[in-house]
């Protein structure tokens, strides 16, 4: 049935090797044939992707915890807007965003970004938060002053909080900018999304693109973990 | 420690403080004058505004009206971060920098200061070596410490920038008595040598008159009940209330205060023998024990005197 045109069914067909056209579990020579023209592609664009969506995310989070930990007032309503850009189902978000910013990256970064302030944003409170107040109290009474409390004492306090949101935010945001070729063919999701539309479904196309995303996220959460050794020098069991 | 050691004298002009919603102040009218090199004591039960009055010192906690002035000046005066870096501080948990090693805590008001780094060096070894910590003790983080260490280092902190008044808020509060003993002891020490005037709150009797030269008792409201040496506040309780904060065995924790080297001996002999160092509490406690009246004062085989239970009832006239 595959083959009854003669032609390739199966986009990305490449070469027709025997196991390419009796779709086997996973076609080595396949991953090896399309890396350049598809697999090695969406790679560099999912990390563009996410890289994007977290490095916005962080540079919007970071200060808007900054201010709700000033102002103590604004950390339920930002914490509540956070939440509830959570709760909209992903795909639901892409088309709601699409009159506004069209069919393009933007569109899907603006959704990744905003999923990921719900995981930074708290994760940097919670951080901020953990200062036990004699610290805090001691740092006064010494005369630091209210902007050297925050960047000596609270800010490097923070930081195994802010990197475990960090984490958090970037392996489901590998995850979620899968599901992003749905709107737009850009990222690891185009490739499964293309395999997924062929009748019968092209196994190694899908594997080798979940597999890459699959490791782009071990090898993102290994980076931060490696960061976090190198910043976080103390003990931190006691106290 | 060195010639740049100074004191400050500390003055409460009438000041009082309210928090919203209470109904009674925390500190009612509270008027002090602490020498500079005093070693003052604040101490009474819970509510007794006790910590208050020590936070309106370095402005943790403000104050509505009255006048708190150091050498003179209003607290007011000075901008609040060069105030509070003229003014060592001690807390009970003792605060440290979790993710700063002992040397990099200590070195947090001379660095504010902008010493520069050859002075830093010299000034936290010998801090270390004042507050009976090892060179190496520098190098690891407040985690690693044991409670009594990290009293320490927090000591150590305070004294940093040599500032000529050092608050302490309980600072012996969460340690062991052992720990806490030795601790005192060292306090002691060095307030001897380094002639600061300190401000130290505890709720612990003991603890005020082992270590005050003053001692001002408050009681609930923040009302001053009492200032003045451990001594005559045992042997002159201003009131019930005192007398029954400072307990019914006033008599020995006075005689407690006193050791047989600065009390009158009488020549004679006696079979038990005892240590000029030793406290007439001590003694009494000896005597008691022995069932004797009386003991042979002797400084290893020089023997300086005898002293009786009669004598030690006539000390407290």
């Amino acid at each position: 049935m595959r083959l009854a045109g003669g032609g390739p069914v199966i986009p990305n067909f490449g070469q027709g090797s025997s196991c390419v056209t009796g779709d086997h579990v996973f076609c080595w020579g396949w991953v090896k044939a399309h890396w350049g023209d598809t697999l090695g592609p969406a790679l560099v664009q999912h990390i563009e992707l996410t890289l994007i969506a977290v490095a916005i995310g962080f540079a919007i989070a970071f200060p808007l915890a900054l201010l709700a930990h000033r102002y103590h007032r604004l950390e339920q309503p930002f914490g509540t807007v956070a939440a509830l850009l959570y709760t909209i189902p992903s795909l639901a978000l892409f088309q709601l965003l699409v009159p506004f910013t069209g069919i393009t990256r933007t569109t899907i970064e603006v959704a990744l970004v905003s999923y990921t302030l719900v995981i930074l944003f708290p994760n940097i409170m919670a951080g901020l938060r953990s200062v036990p107040a004699d610290v805090i109290e001691a740092a006064q009474g010494m005369g630091l002053t209210r902007r050297q409390v925050l960047w000596r004492i609270e800010l490097p306090l923070a930081v195994p909080s802010i990197i475990a949101g960090l984490r958090i935010a970037v392996v489901s945001t590998v995850a979620i900018a899968t599901i992003a070729a749905t709107l737009l063919r850009d990222g690891l999701g185009s490739p499964i999304l293309d395999a997924l539309q062929d009748p019968i479904p092209f196994k190694t196309e899908i594997y080798s693109a979940g597999l890459l995303a699959v490791a782009l996220a071990l090898a993102a959460d290994t980076v931060l973990v490696a960061l976090r050794h190198v910043l976080v020098r103390w003990p931190r069991n006691a106290e | 420690m060195n010639a740049e050691s100074r004191a400050a004298e500390i003055v409460f002009d009438r000041v009082t403080k309210r928090y919203a919603g209470r109904d009674t102040a925390a500190v009612t009218d509270l008027s002090l004058e602490i020498p500079a090199g005093t070693f003052c004591v604040l101490v009474g039960p819970s509510g007794g505004g006790k910590t208050t009055a020590l936070k309106m010192v370095n402005r943790l906690i403000p104050f509505e009206s009255g006048e708190i002035r150091i050498d003179g000046r209003s607290i007011l005066e000075l901008p609040l971060t060069e105030l509070r870096r003229g003014i060592g501080y001690v807390i009970q948990q003792a605060g440290l920098f979790p993710h700063l090693t002992v040397t990099e805590n200590i070195a947090t008001v001379p660095r504010l200061l902008g010493w520069p780094k050859q002075r830093i060096a010299e000034r936290c070894e010998e801090l270390l070596a004042l507050v009976g910590l090892e060179p190496d003790d520098g190098r690891r983080y407040p985690a690693e410490l044991s409670g009594g260490q990290r009293q320490r280092v927090g000591l150590a902190r305070a004294l940093a920038a040599d500032p000529p008044v050092l608050l302490m808020d309980e600072p012996f509060g969460a340690l062991d008595p052992i720990t806490r003993f030795r601790l005192q002891t060292e306090l002691r020490r060095l307030h001897h040598d380094v002639a600061k005037t300190i401000v130290f709150v505890t709720h612990d009797i003991d603890e005020a008159i082992r270590m005050g030269d003053r001692i001002a008792i408050l009681r609930e409201g923040g009302h001053l009940v009492q200032y003045d040496t451990p001594d005559a506040i045992l042997a002159h309780p201003a009131d019930d209330f005192v007398a029954q904060f400072i307990g019914e065995d006033r008599a020995l924790r006075r005689l407690a205060l006193r050791t047989l080297d600065s009390v009158p001996l009488r020549p004679g002999v006696a079979a038990l023998r005892v240590a000029p160092t030793t406290t007439v509490r001590n003694a009494i406690s000896l005597m008691i024990e022995a069932r004797t009246e009386s003991v042979l004062v002797a400084d290893g085989d020089r023997a300086l005197g005898v002293f009786s239970l009669d004598d030690a009832g006539k000390l407290l006239e």
